[in-house]
């Protein structure tokens, strides 16, 4: 059937911030959409307010609309645009619940518009538990048992049919939020109320536990003829109880025959037909237990998800393309598949290696979660290796995930009886280490047998494990003896690492990759090609391993490597992507080969036809090394992918690889307290006084010499890992303790602190010739809060004209001085008039794409062809552009995945994601950017005012201004007296301290319209954590700074005069002005 | 143990051994399933055949008593990337390795299979020798060229029955295994309602080198069925006074069985007529048609073939070097399916006779349950025209 002519116009929403459950696979699979529907001539309308996407990108749709993703916005958005079709299944769980609310609420029957690819009854069938379960029984298939509850009376009633443990999974939301087991009666109670809590239709289900069994995914495609393939089956390390975000998966599964893998396959087919997606990409999960292999379903999500982009990754079938394709009326058949040419895309792909998933998890930056994994996922990212062997995959997925890891190095620092005790918990209780610790049991010796009864993992992948640690235990008997170029081949074979086996022969790095050359053992590059080499491949989609045939054909072309990301995390994620991208795209315009490196499955760099070559591989110096061996490229890119490539320019370039742009040397200098310090002084620019300690005598001598509060930090972070601001010498003790412990080979910087100081961040772009400005940022909150996760706006809010040209001076003599040549992002503090610079950073900063998207000029592409030689001139960025307009960042934050942790906003960077604003006025653009960040602002109400003393004074005009808007104040003793002495009216309530009634009791009961809480001190924050924690939890709109709150003010104001307006990014960007 | 791999055309893979050791001479295919290796190494059409697999782990499910398409391995040889000798499976109940050993059957791992099968891909398939015994690999290419080959070779006659034999086993179902029926069950001719347990119609199977998931489906479908050797004269079989006919699939060359062409060609007019695979193939050539060798053939699970009259795809099981070509049959049959990859013939429908066959494998096993429909047709076609 050809496509659809009916349609005209279809609009598209995409899943807004990065968050967990939620992050870059949604850019990819819409980035996806957009080409392939454009393609197709459709006129496209996008609406997310995720900045950092390359789909937002304004050559992507016809119309894109950086706007919150509610459904009164998205309303305003089909007013405005009246589109044919709504494709509802590529935005994730976001899109899926607009396309919902819509529906419900009549609006796309209003406007005329069509759901395709899913109607709202097969969402709703697929979405809500209790159809779902419905729908299964029709269809003949086994699920767990389990009952659905909106109260915890009725949650007691289904658990009596059941036993302990239980799982309790709230409905509709992302990410499994709020999932969890409970093992007894009294655990029962309060994951029961968390999950009701967080549920936004207030439901749970109480489910039979299949904790401990085996547990797949199929990605499943249909066509609107019914025709249906399995992309890929996809099983999880992990066994039931974890995640499945948070699981090691592998493709294809690995432990089932084939009668069982049919079982599965008609199941599948079965659930797509009965719940009646029409058309496109669903991800179905089943658990099978290993003892009598009885099936059943766990879930489906009748949309692309991240394992629909693992399963595209790892196949090379692109499923979110397909997808849009077959929502607009193609057949499977009708499609090509890209990689072969000559075949359809209507078939199954087969594959001739393993994939391995490995999750990436943060929990060091919150200190007080626990590191157990369980149903809820906590992964902030994720690396994917392709190996021939799961042995060779496993060990490339380890290395990929930069966490210093390398291989299996032990976690246990003796072998005592202690040991086996922790290994055995670790082994137990699934958590992020989970993995090395199964090296540590076959290292002490237990047997696969106990391994499996404590973790349930399948035997096939302990074997694996055992063998691989084995054969480490063999190497390191031999250390002394000379290596056989067999022996070597065999354990390359197996994917160690060199940096490993050096390890192992205590030998360095360096050393063991030049006896591998010498003899010859050398990687080779594979392709994928969704076929098993049946046909003949045309997209070079690459991996490494060791064996005969090398399939890489490396071209006499000029060309350009270009290194990515990696997993994401917070603090690199998915800007640092967006900029690789836009280099690809850039440089192939400018008649390069482009050439990609990354290990990050959920990107759109890993697309693909993203660049003319892919290699999916790790980001170490030795995989990387591998590749330019191979493709000898003109230059190598090491400034766009964050911190990640960054770490390996000085190596790389020690190895005779060119690096492009801005040299190694003067990044370096950047970093290089020291030197930075005297380019600096020879500058003429100021900086906070600080100081270098090298132990913690001199840390405490130099403290007192600046000053208390003093900013303190270990050198060479990305993120603000570890960095605290000490008030005292008590705590400087303790953190020194702490950080020397993070980074032993870096030294502790100490800066002072400017207290309540303005941060900016300044991006631009230089040639060598000239130094152009692309925007200049003022953060929201005050110094001390990260400056990820700081809001701020573009134009400068209250900058004056002077302070921003010295600031413009600053950056444009130091982009001179370190000879940028590409990007370059400087951080500034204005205090009392005074510009301090913090950092320099000649590189891609996460702004980029926050300031691109606010100025119309894709900042990283012109940067990457300055890179080669280009001039900005030619490119046509000869000065600085000021929107008329104004643009709000707002940073999205992970606290309700991780209970007990503070909300509390510090130099330690937090948030996963961040949102756009953009608006005519600074209050309005910031009231959309809350908005888009999952805070309504509210128009009447009560406002919880408490606040430490320093802030009191700013207080009291902001409790003021919401009084004259008509809202009631209520405050804490302090605070409200304060208030009242002001003249402004303030009702007190207790403290949760003082007992019940308390606010948080008044945040449970929805008394509480907004909060309004900034911290009194580092130590005494347990009062004032439980409000935070409590409005968090029911979502009511809170303010950790009394800037944010100051500015929240603003657009309740502007709000209470007006509503929303909705406007799409081409025409923002028609309105520029230059300076 | 070293063991290795040499081709005629002087190709050499080293690899190890892990199977029985000796040496295997037969044409090199290779297989892109990622399921199924039991069933793979059972289903009689490997006969004369070294069987690579594209999937590199090989081994995790070990074998099992149920997972068998025929009465043991007929895979010559098996080349693989991996083997893991330790399998993990509820159903499993020995090592792969162990179950080849007994049946003498050498396997090679280590392969660069990948490499092997771009090379298969580029110069067609070809004779081969793995020898477990260190040797020196010109002797083996040697061999490899020596070797028979499959073209002009019989191979259905070392493969099918001895003797006739009945069918009582249905479909293997989780946690019940097989389905069987009482031996003996009376076929009760009824127009609807037959099933497993109760028969209406009588089938005669011919085994050209017949996979039991076939007979199976026949017995699933409501047939009572019985199977007969490859070379039983087409009289012989209507003498049996069936309601429809099977012809099964097999290994090797269609052209050098005439005698099942020659049967078969008795056949047509006569009886409703099902064939798969080799079947198919014979009966191209029985309605006059010519069949040719195709460069590496299909072997695999993830074939999509078109059902010409409804337009739909199944992603289908092959096993087979050969094809039928279209041109020759001169309109004496339909087509009725295509391959999606290559365009070959996948199916054909007599114009005037119930009679129909496809080349692929609706019995799956190992491979998508997608075609099982067919059966149905059989059934449904006996229906029509049988009475």
């Amino acid at each position: 059937m050809p496509k659809r002519t009916d349609i005209k116009s279809i609009l598209l929403i995409g899943s807004g911030p990065i968050v967990i459950g939620q992050a870059c696979e949604f850019d990819y699979s819409g980035t996806q959409a957009l080409k392939s529907l454009k393609e197709e001539g459709y006129r496209v309308i996008l609406v997310n307010s995720n900045p950092a996407t390359i789909m937002t990108d304004p050559d992507f749709a016809d119309r894109t609309y950086i706007e919150p993703i509610t459904a009164d916005i998205v309303e305003k958005v089909i007013a405005r645009e009246r589109p044919d079709a709504l494709l509802p299944t590529l935005g994730g769980q976001t899109a899926l619940n607009i396309a919902l609310d819509l529906a419900d609420q009549g609006v796309l029957e209003r406007y005329g518009v069509e759901m395709i690819g899913a109607k709202a009854d097969a969402i709703k069938k697929a979405e809500d538990r209790d159809l779902f379960k419905e729908a299964m029984q029709r269809a003949g298939l086994d699920l767990p048992r389990s009952g659905y509850a909106r109260s915890l009376r009725e949650a007691l009633a289904v658990q009596k049919k059941l036993k302990f443990p239980v799982i309790i999974r709230p409905s509709r939301t992302l990410g499994g939020s709020g999932g969890n087991i409970a093992y007894g009666p009294e655990d029962f109670k309060e994951v029961v109320q968390a999950g009701l809590n967080i549920s936004p239709v207030h439901e749970v289900l109480v489910e039979e536990s299949v904790l401990g069994w085996k547990e797949f995914e199929l990605e499943v495609m249909r066509d609107r003829h019914d025709n249906v393939v399995i992309v890929c089956p996809i099983e999880n390390f992990d066994p039931m109880g974890v995640h499945t975000g948070d699981s090691i998966t592998v493709a294809p599964a690995q432990t089932l025959t084939d009668k069982e893998y049919q079982i599965m396959r008609d199941a599948a087919v079965r659930v797509m037909r009965e719940i009646g997606v029409d058309t496109g990409g669903s991800n179905i999960q089943f658990a099978i237990n290993p003892a009598d292999g009885r099936l059943v379903v766990i879930e489906m999500n009748p949309r692309v998800s991240r394992s629909s982009a693992l399963a595209s990754k790892a196949t090379g079938f692109p499923i979110a393309k397909i997808a849009a394709k077959l929502a607009v009326g193609y057949t499977l058949d009708e499609i090509r598949n890209d990689i072969t040419r000559e075949t359809p895309a209507c078939f199954e792909p087969t594959i001739d290696y393993v994939v391995v998933k490995i999750p990436r998890f943060t929990f060091e930056k919150f200190p007080k979660a626990k590191d157990v994994l369980t149903p809820q996922m906590k992964s902030v990212g994720e690396a994917m290796a392709i190996g021939r062997t799961f042995k060779e995959a496993l060990h490339k997925a380890m290395r990929s995930l930069e966490i210093g890891s390398f291989g299996f190095e032990s976690k246990i620092e003796d072998a005592g009886a202690g040991a086996i005790a922790k290994v055995r918990e670790k082994l137990r209780v699934p958590n992020a280490e989970r993995l090395w610790y199964l090296g540590d049991a076959f290292r002490l010796g237990m047997p696969v047998e106990e391994v499996y009864e404590l973790s349930r993992i399948d035997r096939w992948f302990l074997r694996q494990i055992e063998h691989l640690i084995r054969a480490e235990e063999e190497l390191k008997e031999r250390a002394g003896e000379s290596l056989e170029t067999e022996s070597l081949l065999r354990l390359k074979q197996m994917g160690f690492s060199d940096h490993r086996l050096a390890r192992l022969l205590d030998r360095t790095e360096a050393d063991l990759r030049a006896l591998r050359i010498q003899r010859g053992v050398r990687a080779v590059f594979r392709a994928v090609d969704t076929c098993g080499a049946e046909f003949a491949a045309y997209t070079p989609y690459l991996y490494s391993t060791y064996e005969g045939e090398d399939e890489s054909n490396a071209s006499t072309r000029k060309k350009i490597l270009i290194l990515g990301g990696g997993p994401n995390r917070i603090g690199q994620g998915i800007e640092f992507d967006y900029c690789c991208v836009h280099a690809a795209f850039a440089l192939r315009e400018a008649g390069y080969e482009t050439i990609m490196v990354n290990c990050n499955p959920e990107t759109v760099s890993t697309d693909y036809d993203t660049s003319d070559k892919l290699y999916f591989e790790p980001l170490t110096l030795e995989d990387v090394l591998n590749i330019t061996d191979r493709e000898r490229p003109d230059g190598v890119i090491v400034q766009f992918g964050g911190q990640t490539p960054l770490k390996l320019a000085l190596a790389l370039e020690r190895a005779g690889v060119k690096i492009v742009g801005t040299s190694p040397k003067s990044i370096d200098l950047a970093e290089d307290r020291e030197k930075f310090k005297e380019l600096l002084d020879r500058l003429g620019l100021k900086q906070p006084p600080s100081g270098i300690a090298r132990s913690y005598g001199q840390a405490l001598e130099i403290a007192a010499r600046l000053g208390y509060p003093v900013l303190v930090r270990p050198s060479y972070v990305l993120g603000g890992r570890a960095m605290e601001i000490v008030y005292d010498s008590g705590a400087l003790e303790h953190y020194i303790t702490h950080a020397v412990a993070a980074a032993p080979e870096h030294p502790v910087l100490i800066d002072k602190f400017l207290d309540d100081a303005i941060e900016i961040d300044v991006d631009a772009v230089a040639d060598g010739e000239r130094v152009v400005i692309g925007g200049i940022m003022e953060h929201i909150e005050r110094a001390g809060v990260h400056s990820g996760d700081s809001a701020c706006a573009l134009p400068p809010k209250s900058l004056s004209a002077a302070i921003q040209d010295e600031i413009r001076a600053a950056t444009v003599a130091l982009a001179q001085a370190l000879e940028v040549r590409g990007l370059v992002n400087v951080q500034f503090a204005v205090q009392e008039r005074a510009v301090y610079v913090l950092e320099v950073n000649p590189r891609a900063s996460r702004t980029v794409p926050f300031v691109s998207k606010a100025i119309g000029v894709p900042l990283a592409k012109l940067a990457a062809q300055v890179m080669v030689g280009k001039k900005l001139s030619d490119l046509g960025l000869a000065a600085e552009i000021v929107p008329r307009h104004v643009s709000v960042k707002e940073a999205v934050f992970p606290f309700n995945k991780f209970p007990g942790v503070d909300t509390l906003l510090g130099p330690e960077m937090k948030s996963t994601g961040e949102v756009m604003g953009l608006d005519a006025s600074f209050g309005m653009a910031y009231a959309k950017a809350q908005l888009a960040g999952g805070m309504r602002l509210p128009l009447a109400g009560k406002v919880f005012i408490s606040v430490r003393d320093e802030d009191k004074e700013r207080t009291a005009p902001i409790a003021r201004r919401l009084r004259n808007l008509g809202f009631d104040v209520v405050a804490t003793r302090g605070t409200a007296a304060y208030l009242q002495a002001r003249g402004v009216r303030a009702e007190t309530v207790n403290k949760v301290q003082e007992g019940s009634p308390h606010v948080a009791d008044a945040i449970q009961a929805g008394e509480i319209a907004m909060v309004i809480n900034t911290p009194t001190d580092s130590y005494s924050q347990a009062d004032s954590y439980y409000i935070r924690r409590a409005a968090l939890d029911y979502q009511v709109p809170y303010f950790t700074t009394i800037a944010g709150a100051d500015a929240a003010v603003e657009g309740i104001e502007l709000l209470k005069s007006s509503d929303f307006t909705v406007r799409a990014l081409q025409e923002y960007h028609k309105t520029h002005a230059k300076l | 143990m070293k063991a290795i791999l040499a081709l005629a055309d002087g190709a050499v893979y080293v690899g190890r051994s892990f199977g029985a050791e000796g040496e295997a001479a037969g044409e090199v295919v290779f297989n892109t399933s990622m399921t199924g290796y039991q069933e793979i190494l059972t289903d009689p059409s490997y006969e004369g055949q070294l069987v690579a697999m594209t999937y590199p782990e090989i081994g995790n499910v070990g074998v099992n008593p149920e997972d068998s398409e025929s009465r043991r391995p007929f895979v010559r040889g098996f080349i693989v990337k991996e083997y893991n000798p330790l399998p993990s499976n509820w159903r499993s109940t020995r090592a792969l390795h162990e179950y080849m050993k007994e049946h003498g059957i050498v396997g090679i791992e280590g392969v660069d299979t990948r490499s092997l099968v771009r090379h298969l891909r580029e110069v067609g398939a070809q004779q081969g020798v793995i020898a477990t015994r260190a040797e020196d690999p010109e002797e083996l290419i040697a061999k490899a060229r020596r070797a028979p080959g499959l073209v002009g070779v019989d191979l259905v006659e070392r493969v099918s029955c001895r003797e006739a034999y009945d069918w009582d086993e249905g479909f293997w179902e989780l946690g019940r295994g097989y389905k069987r029926r009482p031996a003996q069950t009376e076929t009760k001719r009824r127009t609807r309602g037959g099933d497993f347990y109760k028969p209406r119609y009588f089938v005669v199977a011919y085994d050209y080198g017949i996979k039991f998931n076939i007979l199976r489906g026949l017995a699933e479908s409501g047939c009572r069925v019985k199977v007969v050797p490859a070379a039983t004269p087409a009289q012989d079989v209507l003498a049996l006074d069936p309601d429809g006919i099977f012809l099964s699939n097999g290994p090797g060359d269609p052209d050098a069985v005439p005698y099942a062409r020659e049967n078969v060609r008795r056949l047509i007019g006569k009886k409703p007529i099902f064939g798969i695979c080799l079947g198919h193939q014979i009966l191209g050539l029985a309605l006059g048609g010519r069949t040719y060798k195709l460069k590496f053939g299909h072997h695999g699970g993830n074939h999509p073939v078109m059902d010409l009259k409804t337009r739909r795809v199944e992603i289908t099981t092959q096993n087979h070097g050969f094809a039928v070509d279209p041109e020759s049959l001169k309109g004496a049959a339909e087509i009725t399916h295509l391959n999606l990859n290559d365009n070959t013939v996948e199916g054909l429908a007599h114009r005037a006779y119930p009679i129909f066959s496809v080349q692929y494998h609706p019995e799956a096993s190992p491979g998508p349950h997608d075609s099982s429909y067919l059966f149905r047709r059989f059934i449904e076609m006996i229906e029509e025209h049988g009475h």
